[in-house]
């Protein structure tokens, strides 16, 4: 009985674990989309007013801004995700 | 010492080095020939996986790219970076934890078919031979240079080594050779950068340099560097530099091809298989991408700061002023490079007119044409500068010190050799563990099995180094249609392996052969038949071409074909079984992650 108990409890667990992830994931990645496909091609025109060394804002994230944001990414899923393991205990 | 030496000296110098760290860590068994034993640290790990991915395509043929494009290549920059993200959130931490060595072992565990196991080899490897391809294209043009032979020899000379270079070890040899190699190619790429922009702007970052105004030139005040590149290559009826002139469609779709196929890769993939936890894992991709970045961000300053210096080069009295004489390339030391280069076949230039000149400017543009008859112009007389070259001259455009020519030569190398061999690794373990013991004779010794391993290597550097005499492209380009491959038909099935329950045997695999067909047969309506010139069906451009996308941009709709057929042929198929289900869950949790089992 108390092991079935635990085991539905490991089931819920791990259903609101990768929930939580794949929350993670999808916020993750609409700013990796926006910084790129976004800021960098689609929408450099709105951005085309706003100066940086000789050229627009549009020019630098594509050619550098969304690299700096693609590591900030990387770095945040990380550390949220082991942070994550732990609470859901589900760390090796 | 003359150059020639210099450049013996350190392109000598650095393989011996290479070599001495594969002697010394040799690989013994086939778990260490694949995976290095598991025991590498995320930063080692990241750093030997930035030298693997950092081909010549980054090193050698990307900034050539940029420069003569502009803004329309950053696509390049954003493609090779992006897929890292979708690699640390989608794929990297679930397959350490699936904890098998190939790409493939995880396909057909996943899909629970032999059949999904030989389609995923079959992916793998055509993705990996295009690859090479586009290696085998930047290897010749560094060999080429710095032996001072043409093209096809220094292609030649490249392939023996390559191949001498991947047989000696396995993973283990190559994942702290690549180290050494990171450091090299790094060192290689940022030196030149800093002296070119401490010229230039003044500012010793070269990131920050493409950014900054230019040092000032006789009073007439400072100007910015990109605004200034933009009024001189437009002058000579260039597009300009920073102004987008291709479609976003076009754009997009590259990007996304570029990315989806980052994270479809097996050689880079494979990678993350080899550190000790799932959460090394998710660190992993971060540390590769941040040794990754550092030449990224250099990049399009290299190319910026390129162009100009060029265009000056050419234009020495201003694009008002008279154009550069024949005489002055032939006699003034600035521009030995021109003679150097020439010798490779890959730099030429024709004075058309004959006024003793070297006019370089757009001759299909017609506000040109105006001011070409005026001035008795017959068209661009610089008839040839291959994009490639532009990273391995630069150095000596700028007029830099020996040693700093040398460094790159070497770094160029180091980057070309390191890809090569992490692929043939890569196409080797694909034969030999996963067709050769996986589904032909799986009883086979482990000495039978390098020994298949090693023969697949050479087959596959034949046939690369032959295709690699006549590319579909420059080293980049050839390069973009090996990630469009992978694309559209490894990373979908990873992607739904891990993400879905539902998808199964039969919707993968006929997902991955609609991706993969689907895309293979745009790029050679449009590259020709297996790259064979003149054999394409269509025009490779984007108004000729067959949508309207071009054939390295077309590799994210395969990806979405592949997705789609895959979810729809499964739907209509029985569900996956209960220990497949069970399967998918335990890789979606860290915990219970052991070392990876062989087969």
């Amino acid at each position: 009985m108390a092991d079935q108990t635990s085991q539905t409890r490991a089931a819920r667990d791990g259903v609101g674990y990768w929930k939580a992830n794949l929350r993670l994931i999808i916020i993750s990645l609409v700013i990796w989309a926006l910084v790129s496909f976004g800021f960098g091609i689609l929408l450099r025109p709105m951005l085309a007013g706003i100066e940086v060394g000789g050229t627009d804002l549009g020019f630098w994230f594509a050619q550098q801004g969304s690299i700096l944001v693609f590591l900030a990414l990387i770095f945040f899923y990380a550390w949220r995700m082991n942070k994550l393991d732990r609470e859901y205990g589900v760390e090796e | 010492m003359d150059q020639f030496t210099i450049n013996l000296l350190f392109v000598g110098g650095s393989f011996a080095l290479y070599i001495g760290i594969a002697i010394w860590a040799r690989a013994g068994s086939t778990s260490e020939f694949y995976a290095a034993g598991r025991g590498v640290h995320p930063v080692t790990n990241g750093m030997a996986t930035a030298a693997d991915w950092m081909s010549a395509a980054s090193f050698i043929s990307m900034a050539g790219l940029i420069a003569f494009t502009g803004y329309d290549n950053s696509t390049f920059l954003m493609g090779w970076t992006g897929g890292y993200v979708l690699l640390a959130l989608l794929l990297a931490p679930y397959l350490r934890k699936f904890g098998k060595f190939t790409v493939s072992e995880f396909i057909g565990d996943r899909f629970y078919s032999q059949t999904a196991r030989l389609v995923a080899v079959i992916c793998l490897i055509v993705a990996s031979v295009t690859y090479v391809i586009g290696q085998m294209t930047g290897v010749g043009v560094a060999f080429g240079r710095f032996l001072e032979v043409s093209n096809t020899t220094g292609l030649l000379i490249g392939a023996c080594v390559v191949f001498a270079y991947a047989v000696f070890g396995g993973m283990k040899g190559v994942t702290y050779t690549q180290v050494a190699q990171y450091c090299v190619l790094i060192t290689a790429y940022t030196i030149p950068a800093v002296f070119i922009s401490l010229q230039l702007t003044g500012t010793p970052i070269p990131a920050l340099g493409l950014f900054s105004e230019t040092a000032a030139t006789g009073g007439e005040g400072s100007v910015y560097l990109l605004t200034k590149l933009d009024q001189i290559v437009t002058d000579l009826g260039f597009a300009s530099y920073t102004e987008a002139h291709k479609d976003n469609l076009n754009m997009v779709l590259f990007t996304l091809s570029l990315m989806i196929g980052t994270a479809g890769l097996p050689h880079v993939i494979m990678r993350f298989f080899t550190v000790p936890k799932v959460s090394d894992a998710r660190w992993s991709a971060g540390w590769t991408l941040i040794f990754i970045a550092l030449l990224y961000l250099t990049a399009p300053a290299v190319g910026a700061m390129a162009r100009l210096n060029i265009t000056e080069l050419m234009w020495p009295n201003g694009t008002n002023g008279d154009a550069v004489s024949v005489e002055t390339i032939e006699t003034d030391p600035t521009y030995d490079w021109m003679l150097t280069w020439q010798k490779t076949g890959l730099l030429d230039w024709e004075d058309k007119n004959g006024d003793g000149l070297i006019q370089y400017y757009n001759d299909g543009s017609e506000a040109m044409a105006e001011k070409a008859a005026a001035n008795g112009w017959e068209g661009n007389e610089l008839t040839n500068f291959n994009r490639d070259i532009l990273v391995l001259a630069n150095p000596e455009i700028a007029n830099l010190p020996g040693w700093v020519i040398g460094l790159v030569a070497a770094g160029g190398l180091a980057a070309a050799l390191s890809t090569a061999a992490g692929l043939l690794l890569a196409i080797s373990s694909a034969v030999s563990h996963d067709l050769v013991k996986g589904a032909i004779n799986p009883n086979i010794s482990e000495k039978g099995e390098l020994l298949s391993a090693r023969i697949a290597m050479a087959v596959a550097i034949v046939v690369a180094t032959w295709l690699g005499l006549n590319p579909p492209g420059f080293a980049a380009q050839t390069v973009a249609l090996a990630f469009g491959l992978a694309a559209a038909s490894i990373f979908p099935a990873l992607m739904m392996g891990i993400f879905s329950t539902r998808v199964n045997n039969v919707g993968a695999v006929c997902g991955m052969l609609a991706g993969l067909i689907f895309t293979l047969l745009y790029i050679f309506l449009h590259k020709g038949w297996f790259f064979v010139a003149g054999t394409n069906s269509f025009p490779d451009t984007v108004d000729g071409s067959l949508f309207g996308i071009q054939s390295t941009a077309i590799g994210a709709v395969g990806a979405l074909i592949n997705f789609g057929v895959a979810y729809a042929v499964s739907m209509s198929t029985k569900d996956t079984p209960q220990e497949i289900k069970d399967l998918v869950e335990s890789v979606r949790v860290p915990s219970g992650a052991g070392a990876a089992v062989d087969h």
